[in-house]
């Protein structure tokens, strides 16, 4: 790379949205430790004081989720999760052949579309899906006690609520591994990684031939 | 200096109200009292002055189980009491009166003909003396009046009872007074029960949070309230589930008193936001007892968890009988009952229980090709009434009829030529025993295999050592066996689980397969 070519840097991630992903890194991890615990696949904590960690991060996670679809609506980047389907099979072509021949990123990322149109929908898929059969089923896990109160013990089985809440894990495991892989398919392996610390992105050297046209 | 004063007058006060409140523990001194200066010459005699103030005493007490040892079960109507019942530990009342009847509230039952009409055998003392008391086992329910030699042919020596002395310090009922029977049922220091034993006249916080000798230092009737004699709380129709609030002090109720929530309610446990009533949640499906217990027999007292007697009755070469001791020094071999098996911090088995409890007696037919189940625990998930319980669970093995297929109760404890410890002869003793009981017996006997249940309600732990969470909430933990109840960390579908661990499985070589192609087309491309 020589020193004429400039680098396109580009503030991608605020302050705010990357405090954010990281404390909602870390609860989400945290919660699948002591998730499967409760669950019974390993041993760690101990039942009592997985359950009591567990709770508090879903509190602490529902704190930040206030802030944030506060922030998302203030700041108008709730836009970024408009799903598309334009340029789904460009992508879905990079991964599975492209990426492999040092082809171009199709997508080129700025600061109103920071998310390519994969992300979009697996998010999408997160915040349709996903969280919706976690929560649901974790709030009515959490309150059991007052199910006999409310008649719900008439129509719903504690098997039923574990059993949902269990898959939604195992989901998001799958996209926890999948999301920390694909953060390694930037121009660079940490190159993601570090625009989600510093909010900086460095795109690709200028004058990159396939970049125009995006 | 004002405070120092202030101090010293509160501490003064506090210590003034201390001494008398135990001084005045009674309006009475009862060594003042004229009837009782004595001498007496028999526990009768001293009733009689007892009745002469406490005139309705002696009927209060027959009207209760104390004293009939009779009992109709309410789960099937079937008479019970501990005259006809059967255990696996000493078997059964019948012919062996004179002995067992020690824990008898009265003097003089040593066979049918006991009067149970007459006042004067009420024994007041058994159960309100201060000391110097003790109800010999052959004596029917007397202590010595003089001094004796007992056991019989020991060459031990027991001295006269002083009843003047016992009858003028007499007093409320104590774990002491209740113990004597309630501990040693079965023959000895805690075989029975396993919760009940006496290292709970002495009971460290750990042992007993209630009964702490240095805490509440409650005595048994604190919690088994009585009312005209009649003390609550029973094994044979056990209150499994109280899920009411705490009585409040002088309320009328029905209820058991000797319940753990007729004190602290069926919520006990505080609420936060992280516990989210969960605890109290439990209660829904758990005794009290099932996390307060963690272990029994925790006092150092062993309890028999089994006893087989089909061993007993091995002689040394010189003809004596012989008894075996583990490295503790407990007896695990006797003569005249065989071989037994000892636990202590045993951890209790689990079930449904919903207080109803049956009973296999003498005349109840039995398959002894398994296991005689001698008492059944009733009750399932479905059943509102009903709670997960912890139980000792005895295993025994004991005489029954071949023919009529029936357990029998052998004559074991006076001594005379058909008692099994004195002449160690099975066809005699069973003989004797079936005709005491008035069952028949066909003479052909054998051993069964049979299994009891005993509830856990004592040696309640401090909340600090109740059962953690994940001696339950795991796969194979307590609760294994429990059926009926989702448990969160022992269930969970087995397909979801390999579904979910094969997706995330999947997930992971997916992404390491193309970092790994990607790693390789790129150092393929330079």
């Amino acid at each position: 790379m020589s020193e004429h070519k400039t680098v396109h840097r580009l503030y991608v991630f605020k302050r705010y949205e990357r405090f954010w992903h990281w404390s909602q890194a870390a609860l989400i991890v945290f919660m699948m430790l002591t998730g499967f615990e409760i669950s019974g696949a390993y041993g760690n904590f101990g039942f009592g004081r997985a359950v009591e960690y567990h709770t508090l991060a879903a509190w602490a996670l529902l704190v930040l989720w206030a802030f944030t679809i506060f922030w998302q609506f203030t700041t108008g980047e709730w836009r970024q999760y408009i799903p598309t389907l334009k340029k789904v099979d460009a992508m879905a072509r990079y991964y599975a052949w492209g990426i492999f021949r040092g082809a171009p990123h199709p997508y080129h990322k700025t600061a109103l579309k920071k998310h390519n149109p994969l992300q979009r929908l697996a998010y999408l898929a997160l915040l349709a899906v996903v969280s919706p059969v976690i929560w649901i089923s974790g709030l009515f896990y959490l309150f059991y006690a007052w199910w006999g109160e409310y008649g719900i013990d008439r129509w719903l089985e504690l098997e039923w609520v574990a059993t949902a809440h269990t898959a939604g894990a195992f989901m998001m495991l799958v996209f926890f591994i999948v999301h920390v892989y694909l953060t390694t398919t930037g121009h660079t392996v940490f190159a993601h990684i570090k625009a989600m610390i510093t909010g900086w992105e460095d795109g690709e050297p200028e004058g990159d031939p396939a970049r125009s046209e995006y | 200096m004002e405070t120092v004063i202030g101090r010293a007058a509160a501490c003064a006060l506090g210590i003034a109200l201390w001494a008398g409140g135990s001084a005045l523990a009674a309006t009475a001194d009862h060594g003042k009292f004229k009837e009782l200066q004595g001498p007496f010459a028999s526990g009768e005699e001293v009733t009689r002055a007892c009745l002469s103030c406490h005139t309705e005493a002696a009927r209060q007490v027959m009207a209760t189980r104390h004293w009939t040892w009779e009992y109709e079960n309410p789960a099937d109507g079937s008479k019970l009491g501990k005259k006809t019942m059967l255990n696996g530990f000493c078997i059964g009342d019948k012919s062996n009166e004179a002995f067992c009847q020690s824990c008898h509230v009265g003097y003089g039952w040593q066979d049918d003909g006991f009067d149970f009409s007459a006042e004067e055998k009420v024994d007041c003392l058994a159960c309100h003396n201060t000391g110097g008391y003790r109800k010999l086992s052959g004596l029917a329910g007397h202590p010595a009046y003089e001094r004796m030699e007992w056991p019989p042919r020991s060459g031990k020596f027991v001295e006269a009872t002083d009843l003047a002395r016992v009858a003028q310090h007499v007093g409320p009922t104590s774990r002491e007074t209740c113990g004597t029977c309630h501990y040693y049922g079965g023959g000895g220091d805690g075989v029975k029960h396993g919760d009940l034993d006496s290292s709970l006249n002495t009971a460290t916080r750990e042992l007993d949070v209630h009964m702490a000798k240095d805490g509440l230092n409650f005595a048994c009737s604190d919690c088994h309230r009585a009312e005209e004699h009649r003390v609550s709380g029973s094994r044979i129709a056990m209150t499994a589930a109280d899920p009411h609030g705490p009585l409040v002090r002088g309320e009328k109720s029905e209820r058991n008193p000797a319940t753990c929530q007729s004190c602290h309610g069926d919520k006990p446990h505080k609420e936060s936001l992280l516990a989210a009533g969960r605890l109290n949640a439990h209660t829904d499906t758990l005794a009290c007892q099932a996390c307060h217990i963690p272990s029994f027999a925790r006092g150092g007292v062993p309890t028999k968890m089994g006893w087989d007697w089909s061993t007993a009755g091995k002689l040394t070469e010189a003809g004596k009988p012989f008894q075996k001791k583990d490295e503790h020094g407990h007896v695990i071999y006797d003569s005249k009952k065989g071989d037994f098996v000892l636990g202590e911090n045993v951890v209790p088995e689990y079930l449904w229980f919903n207080g109803k409890v049956t009973w296999t007696t003498a005349d109840t037919p039995i398959d002894p090709s398994a296991e005689v189940a001698i008492n059944a625990y009733h009750g399932g998930p479905d059943d509102p009434d009903a709670r997960i319980w912890p139980v000792k669970i005895f295993h025994g093995k004991q005489p029954y009829d071949v023919e009529h297929r029936t357990l029998l109760v052998p004559h074991t404890a006076t001594p005379d030529d058909t008692a099994f410890w004195y002449n160690f002869d099975w066809p005699k003793a069973l003989a004797a025993g079936a005709a005491a009981t008035g069952q028949p017996y066909s003479g052909s006997f054998d051993f069964a295999a049979t299994r009891m249940i005993w509830p856990i309600t004592h040696m309640v732990a401090p909340k600090e050592q109740a059962v953690a969470c994940r001696e339950c909430h795991s796969r194979d933990g307590r609760l294994a066996g429990i059926e009926g109840i989702y448990l969160p960390g022992r269930d969970g579908l087995p397909w979801l689980r390999v579904a979910g661990w094969l997706a995330a499985a999947a997930a992971l070589a997916g992404v390491l397969i193309h970092g790994a192609l990607r790693i390789l087309t790129h150092y393929r491309g330079k």
